[in-house]
């Protein structure tokens, strides 16, 4: 079945996109992208620790979309640099704006995103913001350029799932933009809901990283990302309130 | 002279000019970074012809894991 992605002139036939932080070590991470079918890869920027030599792009196969994330940003300004910085590489000119004010949450700052994405999309970058669930943030980074909006399921790390559900179904439907559902997700269950909902996308980190076996759990998320998605473009039947009976309701037995 | 590595101060010998030199370093050689030289990014094409000076800002940074 051919069902491609299509996000900043790439062609993508995986909706599942995974994160490189808190694994146990980093030389899992080329099996997880094999197991989890990825195409797709966050990254962070930080400032080099002279004691360490480890490089994490090293664990990335070349055919991957790096996606690096202004994480640390706490201004547009900030998000803005830290992009610059990560297109110098020579990676790829995808970027996840990650503006982050709320230190308990981790909750995103849509307005300081939208300005980000403005700056960013003009520059020539595919942008994917990390956002609130809001309409009208999502309407705004739709016009600034963003080439997807990425609405949290839950605050980052928590595991808690799709609790932001009825706001990103309202994405989904208004915005006539892929919607990527980033943080939150914990289960394999909730990543199949929410591509049953019509996400284009799922991202997650922690629930892969953090599972007692990362590799099996990407294998459970592939194969549920793959479902959900199968489900929504088969259209799932109607919810009825009582019984409707599936065998024939004539020619009991006497 | 005196300049400001990833925040903290230090000296570097008269032989270490250039923004090359200072990455051929042990504890930088090798490693895959991006440079921002008082606040600007400086590509690797200029390395080589980027002359420090005393009191510069050098920013080294690179990838590492996150979500």
């Amino acid at each position: 079945m051919q069902d491609p992605l299509m996000i900043g002139g790439v062609t993508l036939t995986s909706r599942l996109f995974i994160g490189t932080g808190k694994y146990s070590r980093n030389t899992l991470i080329p099996e997880v992208i094999t197991r989890s079918g990825s195409q797709v890869i966050t990254v962070a920027l930080r400032r080099v620790d002279p004691e360490s030599s480890d490089n994490i792009v090293s664990h990335i196969p070349s055919h991957m979309t790096l996606l690096p994330n202004t994480s640390g940003a706490r201004t547009a300004e900030e998000a803005v640099r830290i992009a610059r910085l990560a297109r110098s590489a020579g990676l790829g000119n995808w970027v996840k704006i990650e503006v982050i004010n709320d230190q308990k949450y981790l909750l995103p700052d849509n307005t300081e995103t939208i300005r980000a994405t403005e700056i960013l999309a003009a520059e020539g970058f595919v942008v994917l913001p990390y956002m609130s669930p809001d309409l009208s943030a999502a309407l705004r980074l739709k016009a600034a350029g963003a080439a997807a909006v990425m609405p949290l399921g839950a605050p980052i790390g928590s595991n808690r799932g799709l609790q932001t559900k009825e706001l990103i179904r309202i994405l989904i439907s208004e915005t006539n933009l892929p919607v990527i559902v980033d943080a939150g997700i914990g289960r394999p269950s909730e990543a199949a809901e929410a591509m049953e909902m019509g996400a284009a996308a799922v991202l997650l980190n922690t629930a892969i990283a953090t599972a007692s076996d990362p590799l099996l759990m990407a294998e459970a998320f592939r194969d549920a990302v793959a479902a959900g998605r199968k489900a929504y473009l088969a259209g799932l039947g109607p919810v009825e309130e009582t019984a409707a009976a599936s065998s024939p309701l004539t020619g009991f037995l006497a | 002279m005196n300049v400001t590595v990833n925040g903290k101060r230090q000296r570097i010998e008269e032989s270490c000019r250039t923004l090359e030199d200072l990455l051929s370093r042990p504890e930088w050689a090798g490693k895959l970074v991006i440079v921002e030289l008082n606040g600007e990014l400086a590509g690797r094409e200029v390395y080589g012809e980027t002359l420090l000076s005393e009191g510069d800002r050098v920013e080294l940074v690179h990838f590492v894991g996150g979500g």
